[in-house]
């Protein structure tokens, strides 16, 4: 029997907020085991002294207290899993600061979360397993070529996407949105295999990833099931030809965000959520249809247009159409609204996510949404750097599930 | 018999004295073990689940995090209930301590609303001035049982 991932949890509130048995759930489900770093209450006074942050809850000393045994190699653990109140400024510090210092002074994998009373094991399960994934399938994500014929499938929130890849090269590729799951990635696998001009029965492994990875990699026989954090991660720093050094992935999806901060093409750091549907794809397929025209055109009338001539805070989907629509009934061009939109949304996932993560170049946009140019425009902006969008960005989970499967295939 | 709010809630110390002198302690008397080997200093006594922050409502609004008003719907029944009260300001650790500042300032505040008699001690430094803390605490709940 594997033995289970261990995962240090250095926390605030979670037993209090009756939600420490989801957290140790969503852990048990994916192969992981939560625990509490043992120190002393002479360690907690001599550590909180030498970390040097002045604040007052005695759990979060005792966080950090266990933080500097992890670093310092006192308690061994595979992975960190810091979690303290939603609304919280103080534990909003210490999260912030002992993610950096964990991941500063260590190889561990650390995932932050602010919950409350509502967060279930569901919400945490893709973090806990990217967490796991890492701990456990270091080998696999460090493979940095594809060989043989093998098959990714991203089941995703909004869209399905599949690719065919032959000795390091994509040969097929289909793409559609998510309506029946299995249908769905039946249909996409169908175009991909035809454009590859294979067969099903010549694939030699098969990868998938995404909200109905599980479903889909059950129906379909896959080889490998992975979270889209870690798949992701790989998937981008293939297709932009970054795989050695650090490399920051933002992937603004359908249903929620994932920022990546990335060592080797191997996650260190991450965050995946968003506070309201006003920071996701999903307001820019709303704008798009507001305006009248394809998701596929919003990048380009975004950049005609100038988003500064439009107020728009859109944190809550309703709100930010509402926003929308007063600009438009107040004369606004539809290139200003636009862009206005693309600019909100960057902005939200730049205030509320990549300040969670260390920013490092290159950034590598990725995902459906990269390839709405005036979203990577404003991020570009906001960042004040040149972002990198990959060819087939769009494919990113279904090519990081190609390569990673590869992994796979039995040497004759 | 006087029902004694005592802060920190978690201290068997505080706790024992109040019943030693035939009062009756509110509190949550927890051992703070030398190691920590849990998921917070004083993780709680019994089962917390998420309908417990619901009830905290009454105390502090939604806005206020979770841990706040989970914690919250266990001490805000024994400060509506309590005579009287003790509060240890700055307490060692070892002595009995509640994980989360933010709570412990809500319970303060209420606690100091209340029209009780009401003793507010910081935590001996030395051993003359625990000498003296130990004093006040006997006096106090002396004279507790005298006024009832």
């Amino acid at each position: 029997m594997t033995q289970p991932v261990r995962i240090a949890q250095l926390s605030c509130g979670p037993e209090y907020s009756g939600i420490q048995h989801e957290i140790d759930e969503a852990a048990r489900e994916v192969g992981g085991e939560i625990f509490y770093p043992d120190v002393a209450l002479k360690d907690i006074r001599r550590d909180f002294a030498k970390f040097g942050l002045d604040v007052k809850s005695p759990d979060l000393k005792l966080a950090i207290a266990r933080a500097m045994a992890l670093v310092e190699g006192r308690v061994e653990a595979d992975a960190v899993f810091i979690a303290t109140c939603f609304r919280c400024a103080e534990a909003a510090i210490v999260r912030n600061e002992l993610r950096r210092y964990i991941n500063e002074h260590s190889r561990l994998p650390v995932v932050s979360y602010s919950f409350t009373e509502r967060t279930t094991s569901g919400t945490l399960l893709t973090r806990m397993e990217a967490l796991t994934t890492i701990a456990r399938r270091r080998a696999l994500l460090a493979r940095e070529t594809q060989k043989g014929l093998t098959l990714g499938l991203d089941s995703g929130s909004a869209t399905t996407k599949a690719i065919v890849m032959r000795d390091n090269k994509i040969i097929g590729t289909g793409w559609q949105p998510t309506t029946e799951v299995i249908k769905s990635a039946n249909e996409v696998i169908a175009h991909a295999l035809a454009e590859a001009g294979v067969t099903r029965n010549e694939i030699q492994a098969v990868g998938t990833t995404g909200y109905g990875r599980f479903l889909v990699g059950k129906e379909i026989k896959a080889d490998l099931i992975q979270e889209e954090l870690t798949v992701n991660s790989k998937g981008a720093v293939y297709l932009a030809d970054r795989q050695h050094g650090p490399a920051t992935v933002i992937d603004i999806g359908g249903m929620d965000n994932k920022a990546i901060s990335v060592m080797d093409g191997i996650p260190g750091v991450f965050t995946m959520g968003g506070i309201c549907a006003g920071a996701s794809g999903r307001f820019l397929e709303m704008t798009a249809k507001r305006l009248g025209v394809e998701i596929t055109e919003l990048g380009p009338l975004s950049m005609k247009g100038f988003g500064g001539r439009v107020p728009m805070n859109s944190y809550c989907i309703v709100f930010g159409t509402q926003s929308l629509v007063n600009a438009l009934a107040a004369g606004s061009t539809r290139e200003d609204v636009a862009a206005a939109a693309c600019h909100s949304v960057a902005e939200q996932v730049y205030e509320q996510q990549l300040q969670e993560v260390d920013i490092k170049e290159p950034v590598i946009m990725v995902g459906g949404t990269s390839l709405i140019e005036g979203l990577v425009f404003a991020m570009g902006e906001l960042l004040q750097t040149k972002i990198v969008v990959p060819p087939y960005s769009q494919y990113i989970g279904a090519v990081g599930s190609a390569l990673l499967a590869s992994g796979f295939i039995k040497d004759d | 018999m006087v029902k004694v709010f005592i802060y920190p809630a978690t201290s068997l110390i505080l706790s024992d004295m109040v019943a030693r002198f035939g009062h009756t302690p509110l509190s949550s008397a927890t051992a703070i073990r030398e190691r920590i080997q849990t998921a917070g200093l004083e993780s709680p006594p019994l089962q917390i689940t998420p309908e417990e922050p619901k009830k905290g409502l009454k105390w502090a609004a939604v806005e206020v995090p979770a841990g706040v008003r989970g914690r919250m719907s266990l001490y805000g029944p024994m400060i509506e209930a309590c005579e009287a009260a003790i509060i240890i300001n700055d307490a060692d650790l070892a002595f009995g301590c509640m994980g989360c500042a933010r709570t412990n300032e809500l319970i303060k505040f209420l606690v100091h609303q209340k029209t009780i008699p009401r003793l507010e001690l910081n935590y001996p430094k030395n051993e003359d001035e625990g000498v003296k803390f130990v004093a006040a605490i006997k006096r106090f709940l002396t004279e507790l049982g005298v006024a009832k």
